[in-house]
């Protein structure tokens, strides 16, 4: 078990280490106008030269990534270029939003997919067809054009809630919720019914084996059948299913949090980019990253302890 | 056995380790059997044995690690793939499963013609010869632009039975080619692979778990247990009257279709099964 | 041998469409067809039927409303919706071309190679493709962007790298599943060279996922240009269906309109290419398995009630063990018909008598055994006839199926199974202890302790060496035999008064299965169970077997004492079956008479 964990440990560090390199040596291609962009078009060229100093952009590009790679590791991501604020508390402070809706959000759509997952396999029929339609429906439907929907439907035309923005719970809890509603609702919508036809098929694989037969020979009851037995070994795809549905929703959250105004970590993705903060973009790579790694790694070792053979 | 079509000697073959600290599996361990001019070895063995590894190794397909596969007076036991297409001429193969050795998303045609093809040969003299094989093994000629789906189990094997003879070989490896059938197809087949023998003079390595089928259409048998073969011999010796104590037991536990002949079979494996115990016993 | 490709194999003439064909001929295939047609021949005469130039402003016409000369109104520059729709899908297309090429470039020959020879480039590869697939491609595209400037088609590229692992994955999996095929290993024997095999024999196999999935990536392709787009990170000079969505919803609360018609043409295209994609796979399978279609065309009609036709309610069944009276099952077809596999099948099982019943595949005799259980799949329907256990029905008239409620005071406690599969037939997450104690305290109402006791007694009785072990053992752990023991303990575990045993020593070796044979009559004697024994071989029906009933095409063929049916079989298809048996010929001669006969 520990060596298993070591080694998917040590795969997530390469894969990390593989990443940010790329991502840096990328960057490096982009950081030639930084300067004028921070100081404004009527510059000075002595200024941008002395801010492309003060950035360090003068040294060497191998130097500057040993610089950055030392700093990073022990979780200094460094200052934003344009801001000078510390990147690692920007995220600190944006991270609690993007956490609130992710996984609000995929905690939602796995019980929802689940139930309709298992529902749709086991009663087949109109469910089923259901399921299926509206897994059609939700991969043609993008998630932004759900969002733009909800808000014109909900905020627009009804007024019920509101369309952008952003409450801190402990500034009003009730508005915090209803801020809350469109934007986790458009993310659920947009997975819940792919994730639900995925559980569907892998529950029905289940079913179609030849010892469910057999503990129903036995008198075993229907209900302990699919609960105990089918769900436990549908549970390894699914839960695959659903760590890539959140790693989707990661990135869908980008567009999400940009319609409504939600001041995340997609957010602050789309206006580092966009300046060309680099510093800020790196921090925010390697943030996500970590945490894919870190899902992955779970539902790897929730895999492995519900497997028999696996396990020691 | 002045006419050696196949001459097996020392044969091991290990498969490498499958992972890490995991020992590498021998498979094989000095097997030794010979197959003379239209003659069947047969080669009789329970899951596990080796049996169908042994077939394998012969047509490359399973990794020798030491002795010689002599075929036709030449060590093939590491022959390259090219040398392969010169002797698949003379060397084919039959396959247990009639679903899965024939590529479903091919005519019939097609697969007759590929190993036509290979050996080069032009496209009406293959027609031509693809006619005479649909023939040969009582399939109708229309099979041709059919899929292999649109066959029945045996009829599927008698394709495959055509592709092997498309080339005339000396040596037909048959893997447990009756294994996946009914009872009448089984009768049906074996009395083709019979047929063919009689008409072409090709030998036969024929690969089963059942003694029965192996008794029917073999002239000598191999018998093989963990690896190893336990015993050798004519047919009639080795699949009546076994001297290896494997072979006793592997003839007994074969039921036979008599309610009354099988309640006296299973007296006398009751019987044998206690006696080998004693001896197992006795010797230490 | 099992139930399923046997119904299916029989007698089953097919007429082959090409894929094209029935590709149109399902109306999901043809409508979005026809509709991603329309699409690409928009984009390509664009030019000549916009009427507008799409970026020509008009600052007297902002935002007019649709209909008039400009059909779908304008936008807030003045320029006209519909000219701008048109334009925009040449940009979607290329868009998805981009992702497509580029992904399949990478991921297919990578997949192959990966694939068929496995090893180390196989380890590298898929640890790329899974550090690929596990990245949220919107963040690592707003990277690119930072870096490579915001190039829609640039963007583009790089997202079919990112995706490229699905065609890798795809590839790959479906070259492994080919490559230890045995028609794979044929054209070795005949000497094929690698290169041609994976061109003839393997590339055919992954060439239909592959347009499958591309239809699936150019519907992803669009949603992600058009989300980029729409978060302002395309190039907002290019006419597109993203930058109209982004400028719509700027506006959003002035014209809603404008967010409108992008939208819908968004979602309709990827859905087309989703839909399609759908289709292609049903239009695929269709011409790859038949048997797969008897259970999609059942599910439609699984739903509704089914009543058994009426038949007489055979007289002394109460005198019987079990009583099966004309019974007839048979799965719904497409057509409203019903396919039987089991044709007025009529027999009886006393106390402690043991009945054979013997066919080859497709002769119906699993599928009758099944329906003893009321274990039949759920789209089977019994048409006709009645079971009767001691007496007491157990089909429901109503279903068309076994009553569930009359089942349940019978199964696991009076009448148990013993399939053929062992290591198929035990849930391989729990152990087998579990397995074994948990029926038990269900159905006896035992306490777990005691039952735990019995399970173990159960397995030292059923020649288990070290019960105490095999208990603690997931069903991996154990042989094919043991596990057969474990599953004969389990049947035998409430001590019912009927076993139906559905082939339960093929799957066995010869010398395993003597020992089982032993086992199965050695109980069957001693708590005195009746018993149904399915076999196609004729050697386990003379150890076991009381009667016999003899099946083909799911009709009873011949009934009988057993020494009369094997000795002086009346019927011809007795005789044939009987006469190819090799127990007893004269080795190296004809068995039929002419190897030709079909």
């Amino acid at each position: 078990m520990f060596a298993f964990i070591a080694r998917r440990l040590g795969s997530g560090a390469l894969l990390l280490l593989v990443i940010s390199t790329i991502a840096y040596f990328l960057m490096f291609f982009s950081t030639s106008n930084v300067a004028m962009n921070i100081l404004g078009e009527d510059a000075s060229p002595e200024a941008i030269i002395a801010k492309q100093q003060e950035l360090g952009l003068d040294k060497p590009i191998l130097e500057r990534f040993w610089g950055w790679l030392t700093h990073a590791v022990t979780g200094d991501f460094g200052t934003s270029w344009f801001t000078n604020e510390e990147i690692i508390k920007t995220i600190f402070n944006r991270l609690p939003v993007t956490m609130t809706l992710v996984i609000g959000a995929i905690l939602i759509a796995a019980v929802l997919a689940t139930v309709l997952g298992m529902t749709a396999a086991v009663k087949g029929g109109a469910i089923d067809r259901l399921v299926q339609f509206l897994a059609v429906a939700g991969f043609a439907v993008p998630n932004f054009v759900v969002a733009i929907f909800l808000v014109t439907l909900f905020a627009i035309n009804f007024a019920l809630l509101p369309a952008t923005g952003w409450v801190p719970i402990q500034d009003d809890p009730a508005q915090w919720f209803l801020s809350l509603i469109l934007p986790t609702s458009a993310l659920v919508i947009s997975t819940v019914a792919s994730a639900a036809q995925q559980i569907r098929s892998a529950i029905k694989a289940v079913l179609e084996k030849d010892w469910v037969r057999t503990l129903r020979s036995r008198g075993i009851p229907q209900r302990e059948i699919l609960f105990k037995h089918v769900l436990r070994s549908a549970a390894p795809s699914g839960l695959t299913v659903l760590s890539l549905q959140f790693v989707g929703m990661l990135g869908g959250a980008v567009i999400i949090e940009s319609i409504f105004a939600l001041p995340g970590i997609g957010q602050l993705a789309v206006e580092s980019t966009s300046k060309g903060d680099t510093p800020v973009v790196m921090g925010v790579v390697v943030y996500t990253v970590v945490i894919v790694i870190v899902v992955n790694l779970v539902v790897d070792l929730v895999n492995g302890w519900l497997n028999p053979k696996v396990r020691v | 056995m002045s006419n050696l079509v196949l001459d097996v000697k020392n044969l091991d073959v290990t498969y490498p380790a499958a992972g890490f600290g995991k020992k590498p599996f021998k498979a094989l361990h000095n097997i030794n059997i010979q197959v003379g001019q239209a003659e069947t070895l047969g080669l009789v063995g329970e899951s596990g044995s080796g049996k169908t590894t042994l077939g394998r190794a012969i047509l490359g397909l399973a990794p020798v690690s030491a002795g010689t596969i002599e075929f036709l007076g030449k060590d093939i036991s590491h022959a390259t793939r090219k040398d392969r297409r010169a002797l698949s001429r003379d060397l084919q193969v039959v396959f247990q499963d009639p679903y899965t050795s024939l590529n479903p998303s091919m005519e019939i045609g097609q697969i007759l013609a590929e190993p036509l093809q290979i050996q080069g040969l032009g496209e009406a003299e293959a027609k031509r010869r693809i006619a005479e094989l649909l023939d040969q093994v009582g399939l109708p000629s229309d099979a041709l632009n059919r899929l292999p789906r649109e066959f029945s189990g045996g009829q599927r094997q008698r394709v495959a039975i055509a592709r092997a003879l498309a080339l005339s070989p000396k040596l037909i490896v048959c893997d447990e080619p009756v294994s996946a059938l009914d009872l009448t197809t089984q009768a049906r087949i074996l009395d083709l692979f019979l047929q063919i023998q009689k008409d072409t003079g090709v030998s036969y390595l024929f690969v089963s778990h059942d003694l029965d089928v192996v008794r029917h259409i073999s002239h000598r048998v191999a018998v093989m247990y963990k690896g190893e073969i336990v015993e050798q011999g004519p047919s009639a010796q080795v699949t009546v009257n076994p001297t290896h104590p494997y072979t006793q037991r592997l003839l007994m536990a074969s039921p036979v279709p008599d309610p009354d002949r099988q309640e006296k079979r299973r007296v006398e494996r009751k019987h044998l099964l206690e006696q080998q115990a004693r001896e197992l016993q006795s010797q230490g | 041998m099992s139930t399923s490709t046997a119904a299916a194999t029989h007698g089953s003439a097919i007429v082959r469409k090409s894929l094209f064909k029935r590709l149109v001929a399902n109306p999901m295939g043809a409508t979005t067809g026809v509709f991603l047609l329309l699409v690409v021949i928009i984009a390509f005469i664009a030019p000549l039927i916009a009427g507008f130039d799409p970026a020509a402003t008009d600052t007297n016409n902002l935002m007019t409303a649709p209909g008039g000369a400009h059909l779908l109104g304008t936008d807030s520059a003045g320029r006209d919706v519909l000219a701008r729709i048109f334009f925009g899908a040449q940009t979607t297309l290329i868009s998805a071309v981009l992702v497509v090429v580029t992904s399949i470039a990478i991921g297919v020959p990578t997949g192959l190679v990966a694939g068929y020879y496995g090893g180390k480039f196989d380890g590298i590869a898929s640890w790329i493709a899974n550090m690929l697939m596990s990245l949220p491609s919107i963040i690592v595209l707003l990277a690119v962007r930072a870096a490579l400037g915001p190039s829609i088609f640039v963007s583009m590229v790089v997202f079919g790298i990112l995706i490229a692992p699905g065609f890798y994955r795809l590839t790959r999996t479906a070259v492994m599943s080919v490559r230890n095929e045995l028609y794979v290993d044929a054209a070795k024997v005949s000497g094929l060279s690698d290169v041609r095999i994976i061109a003839k024999h393997i590339f055919t196999v992954v060439r239909a996922p592959i347009v499958i999935q591309a239809a699936m990536i150019s519907g992803i392709a669009i949603s992600i240009q058009s989300g980029l787009e729409f978060l302002g990170l395309g190039d907002s000079s290019m006419i597109s269906w993203g930058v109209m969505l982004n400028e719509g919803f700027r506006n959003i609360f002035v014209n809603p309109l404008l967010v409108l018609w992008p939208g819908i043409v968004i979602s309709l295209t990827i859905g087309s290419f989703a839909l399609f994609g759908n289709a292609m796979r049903d239009a695929l399978e269709d011409s790859q398995k038949i048997s797969a279609k008897n259970k999609k065309r059942s599910d439609a009609s699984a739903a509704a009630s089914f009543a058994v036709a009426e038949t007489e309610v055979p007289a002394d069944a109460d005198k019987h063990l079990l009583t099966v009276g004309h019974l007839s099952v048979g799965y719904p077809q497409g057509d409203g018909s019903l396919k039987k596999v089991v044709s007025d099948v009529s027999f009886f099982v006393d106390k402690g008598e043991v009945l054979g019943i013997v066919g080859e595949s497709g002769s119906g005799k699993s599928q009758t055994a099944f329906s003893i259980l009321g274990l039949l799949p759920s789209n089977a329907k019994i048409a006709s006839g009645h079971i009767l256990f001691e007496g007491s029905e157990l089909v429901s008239a109503t279903e068309g199926a076994i009553s569930q409620q009359a089942m349940t005071q019978f199964r696991g406690k009076r009448i148990a199974y013993i399939p053929q599969e062992p290591m198929s037939n035990l849930d391989p997450s729990f152990t087998i202890g579990y397995q074994l104690v948990r029926p038990m305290t269900e159905v006896l109402g035992i306490s777990k302790k005691e039952a735990k006791a019995r399970a173990i007694g159960l397995l030292e009785t059923v020649g288990i060496n070290n019960p105490e072990r095999v208990f603690k053992s997931y069903p991996h752990e154990v042989s094919g035999g043991m596990a057969q023991r474990v599953l004969i303990a389990g049947a035998v575990s409430c001590e019912p008064d009927l076993l139906i045993a559905d082939e339960p020593t093929t799957a066995l070796d010869v010398t395993v299965q003597a020992e089982v044979l032993d086992l199965l009559r050695d109980l069957q004697k001693r708590l005195g169970m009746g018993m149904v024994l399915v076999t196609h071989n004729f050697g386990v029906v003379a150890d076991l077997a009381d009667r016999v009933v003899v099946m083909q095409y799911g009709r009873v063929v011949e009934t009988g004492d057993v020494r009369s049916i094997l000795r002086n079989p009346q019927e011809e298809y007795t005789q044939v079956l009987l006469s190819s048996m090799l127990e007893g010929k004269t080795p190296m001669t004809m068995l039929t008479g002419n190897a030709k006969e079909q």
